[in-house]
């Protein structure tokens, strides 16, 4: 089997499978940790401002 | 006790947050740079003669299981920081390690399965090296869990961190489980006495792809701290304000 120019021969049915779960994996773990930060991010800066609000 | 000044960045969470906001988009930066470089040269090598198309899955397989490893050390190390210094950012440090470390030790098992089926004849074999791998990823979920089964925050952290400590045996069990016991996993063919036996063909895009894995961990590291930090912000700020 040819994937992109490659010749993966009878092995396509394990090399695809192992780097489509390395991408799946990176993607994942990137958005994950991103979404996680941006989360925490605004919900400390809401109750900050919150704070600071019930203080003036 | 305190920590050297050279350490001084990892104490001080200000600090901390002012050098890892430029530190993290560089490091993802450069894995992707090194990654892209890696995989470009690794598909081009040409086919092993005995593993035929299949060494493509070495460029992900030894890099996953060496950043499993990596990822073990630096939370060993974080929960060793925590438990001597008690400082906060440590321990925001090794919570954040574990499920990265949990997911390489995972994608190493699984591409190091794929990888074995067509080479071995099966998908998994109780041999040493992958046993011990197995009981790494083991730790690393018992570390999570343990954490998350604590309310209190700092005697969750105090107890993980021990159970990180008692897991690092295993790091030497992991890497020298090859020249201990007789294993169907392939010994060691880079870091080894006498230097590696890859052909440069391999080493290269490996070590290219390695690096870059070393950096995204970094990058990747960096950002799960600072969102360990704004929520422990986020804990405080709402505990005031139910106070109030």
């Amino acid at each position: 089997m040819t994937v992109l120019g490659l010749d993966l021969g009878k092995y396509a049915a394990f090399i695809l499978p192992a780097y489509g779960l390395t991408a799946g994996f990176f993607v994942w773990i990137i958005a994950a940790s991103l979404t996680a930060s941006r989360r925490w991010r605004r919900e400390a800066e809401r109750l900050q401002a919150e704070k600071d609000a019930a203080n003036r | 006790m305190t920590l050297p000044r050279a350490l001084d960045f990892l104490a001080v969470p200000e600090r901390f947050m002012a050098v890892s906001t430029w530190l993290a988009p560089v490091l993802g930066a450069l894995a992707a740079a090194l990654i892209g470089a890696g995989l470009w040269t690794g598909v081009s090598a040409p086919s092993d003669y005995q593993q035929g198309a299949t060494v493509l899955i070495m460029f992900i397989h030894v890099p996953a299981a060496w950043l499993s490893m990596f990822g073990y050390i630096c939370l060993a190390g974080a929960s060793l920081l925590s438990l001597i210094f008690r400082h906060a950012l440590a321990d925001a440090a090794a919570k954040a390690c574990a499920p990265l470390g949990a997911g390489f030790t995972a994608l190493a098992l699984a591409t190091g399965s794929l990888w074995g089926r067509p080479m071995w004849g099966a998908w998994w074999v109780w041999d040493a090296r992958l046993t011990s791998v197995l009981v790494l990823l083991l730790f690393y979920l018992g570390y999570i869990a343990l954490r998350a089964s604590i309310e209190d925050e700092g005697r969750a952290g105090r107890a993980a961190a021990i159970l990180a400590l008692v897991g690092a045996i295993n790091l030497p069990i992991v890497h020298f489980s090859v020249n201990w016991w007789n294993t169907l996993h392939q010994g060691a063919s880079v870091f080894r006495p006498g230097g590696p036996t890859l052909a440069l063909v391999y080493l290269i895009p490996l070590l290219l792809i390695a690096l870059g894995y070393m950096a995204a961990f970094g990058s990747l590291w960096l950002v799960r701290i600072r969102a360990e930090l704004w929520r422990r912000r986020a804990r405080v700020l709402s505990l005031q304000a139910a106070g109030r």
